[in-house]
C-alpha cells in the first residue's frame, strides 16, 4: 500500500472535538470492471478503517466497493488526553497500513 | 361468517410465505446489480425487527453529479453524543450500484460530533439513503435523489 495523508491537530483543549481528515492512495478496485482483454479485474478494496485513541477504538468504518478510489474520510473525536491516535486501513489482501499521530491535550 | 376461519388461516399462510420470500435474497447469491429490493434487503439486515423513522439525519450530496466516480458526501446526525444518548452507527445504502451497501460507520460517545464526509461511486441516477442507529435502539434516516451524468464502474481500466 502506498501514501496516506492524515490531518490531525497537534494540540487541543481537553474535551474539545477535533476533526480528523484522512486520505489513502488506493485504487479501490471494485471487481465489476473488465480490462481491455475483457477479463474481470479482481476486486481489491480497503474494506476496513479503524481509528484508536490511546488503544481505545473511537471510530470504525466498513467500506464497500462503492467508496471512491483513494478513500477519503473525515470524522471527529473528543480530545480526552495526550497520547497517540492510530489509524489503520485493512485491504482485501489482509494487509494493514497504519499511521500514527501524537496529540497534546492541555 | 362460516368462511372466516379458513380465510384467516390463508392469510397467515400467506404471511409466512411472504416472510420467507423476504429472506430469500439474503440466501441467494447477490444479483448483478442492486435494485430497490436488494437495497431493502440490505437495510432489513441492519434494522432487524426495528422500524426506521425519517428525521435527525442529514445527508448532503450534490443533486446533479457530473462524475459518478467520486461524489462528495456528508452525513450528520442530531445527537448530544453523551454516554446515555449517542449515535452508534451510520449506514449508507444506494439503489442501483452493483451492491446496495456503500459504507457503515461505527461511532460512540467519544466521536464527539456525529458527522462524516467521504467520497463515493454512483453507477446511475438513483436514491442514496443514510440510516443512523442510536444508542436507544431507534433508527433514523434521510435520503437524497441524485442525477448522475457520467456513471462510475462503466469505463475501461485505466492504462
Amino acid at each position: 500500500m502506498t501514501r496516506a495523508l492524515v490531518n490531525i491537530p497537534k494540540q487541543a483543549k481537553r474535551g474539545e472535538t477535533i476533526e480528523i481528515k484522512t486520505l489513502l492512495s488506493h485504487p479501490m478496485e471494485t471487481g465489476y470492471r473488465r480490462d481491455t482483454m475483457g477479463r474481470a479485474v479482481p476486486r481489491d478494496i480497503i474494506n476496513r478503517f479503524v481509528c484508536t485513541y490511546n488503544g481505545v477504538e473511537v471510530f470504525r468504518a466498513d467500506l464497500f466497493p462503492a467508496i471512491a478510489a483513494n478513500p477519503f474520510l473525515t470524522f471527529y473525536t473528543v480530545a480526552t488526553e495526550s497520547g497517540e491516535l492510530k489509524l489503520s486501513w485493512t485491504g482485501d489482501d489482509g494487509e494493514t497500513r497504519t499511521e500514527t499521530a501524537t496529540i497534546t491535550v492541555a | 361468517m362460516a368462511r372466516l376461519p379458513p380465510m384467516t388461516a390463508t392469510r397467515r399462510q400467506f404471511l409466512i410465505v411472504a416472510g420467507g420470500a423476504g429472506l430469500a435474497p439474503l440466501l441467494t447469491p447477490a444479483p448483478a446489480g442492486a435494485t430497490a429490493d436488494s437495497m431493502a434487503a440490505a437495510i432489513r439486515e441492519v434494522l432487524g425487527e426495528a422500524t426506521v423513522s425519517e428525521g435527525k439525519v442529514k445527508l448532503e450530496l450534490p443533486p446533479l453529479i457530473e462524475n459518478g466516480n467520486a461524489v462528495p458526501l456528508t452525513v450528520s446526525v442530531e445527537s448530544p453524543m453523551t454516554d446515555a444518548d449517542h449515535v452508534k452507527a451510520i449506514h449508507l445504502f444506494n439503489e442501483k450500484n452493483p451492491q446496495p451497501n456503500v459504507a457503515s460507520f461505527h461511532l460512540g460517545p467519544r466521536a464527539g460530533r456525529p458527522k462524516i464526509s467521504t467520497r463515493i461511486r454512483l453507477a446511475d441516477s438513483q436514491k442514496v439513503i443514510a440510516i443512523a442507529q442510536m444508542s436507544d435502539g431507534s433508527f433514523w434516516s434521510d435520503s437524497v435523489d441524485v442525477v448522475v451524468t457520467l456513471a462510475a464502474c462503466l469505463e475501461d481500466s485505466p492504462p
